[in-house]
């Protein structure tokens, strides 16, 4: 266990070396520099600059002091933000981004295992039929269709919560952008939960235990449920990957000042060291979060053998 | 089973198929250019007269045109870079199941490596640093796409490989690349064809993303992400704007997905059977 926990973490180690290359090479092949504008400025101005910044070293150069800056947390100035580091804009976005991701998830998993399980007892009943074609609308509806159209209806035509972040207190403001985030997961592990479950139900031992005389609640929650959850679970890296990107979408059209907003206003204003500081910061973090759900898929999953 | 399939596939391409033609019948028919600006006529409502349909946008241009050129440049971006994805995926995979191995082996951990990856934020970062156009859209979901194509395809080449025709092929003395092209492939085309109609949707998604954030299709062209985005800023006093794009786009992601699921029974059912 602990052998393949290590084991693990020294597999990513590659694949987060390959994301920081790919990133940084990406930004650097950028034709013009991030501080072309349409203001020239003199030459001697920009030497300046390019030498703060350290761009007139060679990439490589640049290369290692970025990499040693990264291993100490250092992600270096942001560009555009001029009296801000990377890792300050992070770190005072990323709670929020944090928080928000949080609850959308736990709202994705109970809704969608009770919606995915309720269809699955009820298979090719009408409730079924109803739940599945829900959940293939909120697969198909990106979020930043759903986000908007439901900030029309609810909150722009009828006033009942609240349209913006700012200026608006208490919990009504978390409503809509968390159920926004949520939907497509709840369709997700609905349609997961269904599968597996008419799966697990079919199976012998479930069959023995109805006919020891279980109600079909107890069947569910003391025997179905464990091993029904597996796929759901190898499911939950990619989740978090979509609640991440969808973070970015739902904190710019509500108006959160989250790490997604940060990312996009960083994206529009050309802000090199933002985004790719962001870019490196979010991959780290899925990777981790992949690892962590690997992990705990054998926790679960006894017959999972490491190697 | 079979027929609850048929009916989807039926009726998810039939609206694609109206939506499609639609897309490129109504800029001829309509008399308004996608644009031109008329300051006389800022954020009319949607009416059949003048045959302003979708109403028009705060700069006055008609947005029934507008809508119908955004639904050309989202379809026309997702079938080709589908296509990309495909021919990656295909070879890759192809080439991975029929040489086995080591190739094999380090060939899908490479596939593997790169699932680990978060490209959407590399693409993202790639709009950034460069200047958006068509071809750098592209490749960039192109890129993305092609894994599970090449998962699909090499485990279909693993079992097809070993059936009897392909090793007659081979005693027969058929060239590798050959027995790929004419007896490997053409047995994929079902599968294949199931998981091209649901990477269509998948390359929708990000090109809208893109353009949605910006980063995607430039003004003054458009696409449904990009009419979407546009309709986020003028959704209070012109809902319009918004909820006609959203509504189409959310119509066609619907469909393909219907399409591809709906596909997969047929096709599983064909084979059960």
């Amino acid at each position: 266990m602990l052998r393949y926990t290590l084991l693990r973490l020294l597999g990513a180690i590659p694949t987060l070396l390959l994301v920081i290359v790919l990133a940084f090479l990406m930004v650097h092949a950028a034709p013009g520099g991030p501080f072309d504008d349409e203001r020239v400025l003199p030459a001697d101005v920009e030497a300046n600059i390019a030498k703060a910044y350290h761009l007139d070293e060679s990439l490589p150069k640049q290369f290692v002091r970025y990499m040693s800056g990264l291993l100490r947390g250092d992600l270096g100035p942001s560009y555009r933000y001029r009296d801000h580091t990377v890792s300050e804009l992070i770190r005072s976005g990323f709670p929020l981004s944090l928080q928000l991701g949080a609850m959308a998830i736990t709202l994705a998993l109970l809704a969608g295992v009770s919606a995915g399980t309720v269809a699955a007892l009820r298979q090719d009943s009408l409730l079924d039929r109803v739940i599945m074609s829900f959940a293939m609308t909120g697969i198909s509806i990106p979020v930043f269709v759903i986000a908007p159209v439901l900030v029309l209806l609810l909150a722009v035509k009828v006033h009942w919560l609240p349209a913006g972040w700012s200026g608006s207190a208490g919990a009504a403001k978390f409503v809509l952008p968390v159920f926004t985030l949520a939907l497509p997961q709840i369709a997700y592990i609905a349609r997961l939960t269904r599968a597996s479950m008419i799966d697990v139900l079919g199976r012998d031992f479930i069959r023995t235990a109805r006919a020891q005389g279980l109600s079909t609640s107890t069947l569910v929650r003391v025997h179905a449920l464990k091993p029904a959850m597996l796929p759901v679970l190898s499911y939950m890296g990619p989740a978090i990957a979509a609640i991440l990107t969808g973070s970015v979408v739902v904190e710019e059209v509500f108006g959160i000042p989250g790490l997604g907003q940060f990312f996009v206003r960083g994206a529009l204003n050309r802000d090199y060291t933002l985004v790719l500081g962001i870019v490196i910061f979010y991959a780290t973090l899925i990777v981790f979060l992949n690892l962590l759900v690997d992990i705990l898929y054998g926790v679960i999953d006894p017959r999972v053998r490491y190697k | 089973m079979n027929l609850a399939g048929n009916r989807t596939v039926a009726v998810s391409s039939s609206i694609l198929l109206f939506v499609t033609m639609l897309a490129v019948v109504g800029p001829w028919i309509s008399p308004h250019e996608y644009l031109t600006t008329d300051f006389s006529r800022i954020l009319l409502a949607p009416a059949a007269t003048n045959m302003q349909f979708f109403g028009t946008d705060d700069l006055g241009r008609d947005l029934f045109v507008r809508t119908m050129l955004g639904i050309r440049v989202t379809l026309l971006i997702a079938v080709v870079a589908s296509m990309v994805s495909l021919v990656i995926g295909v070879a890759y995979g192809a080439i991975a199941g029929y040489v086995g191995g080591r190739v094999d082996a380090v060939m899908m951990r490479f596939v593997d490596t790169l699932y680990a990856l978060p490209f959407i934020f590399l693409v993202i970062l790639l709009m950034v640093a460069f200047e958006s156009n068509f071809f750098l859209i592209f490749v960039a979901i192109g890129a993305i796409n092609w894994l599970d194509m090449a998962r699909i395809v090499r485990g279909q080449t693993l079992s097809l490989r070993e059936r009897e025709f392909v090793e007659a092929a081979r005693l027969i003395g058929v060239s590798t690349p050959r027995i790929i092209l004419r007896h490997i492939a053409p047995n994929m085309l079902g599968i294949v064809v199931v998981y091209l109609t649901l990477t269509i949707p998948q390359a929708i998604l990000v090109e809208s993303f893109l353009s949605f954030l910006g980063l995607g299709i430039q003004e003054p062209q458009t696409s449904l992400g990009a009419l979407v985005d546009a309709g986020v800023n003028q959704m209070e006093g012109a809902s319009w704007m918004l909820l006609i794009p959203a509504t189409l786009l959310a119509l066609i992601l619907m469909c393909f997905n219907f399409l591809g699921d709906g596909l997969r029974d047929v096709f599983d059912a064909r084979r059960k059977s």
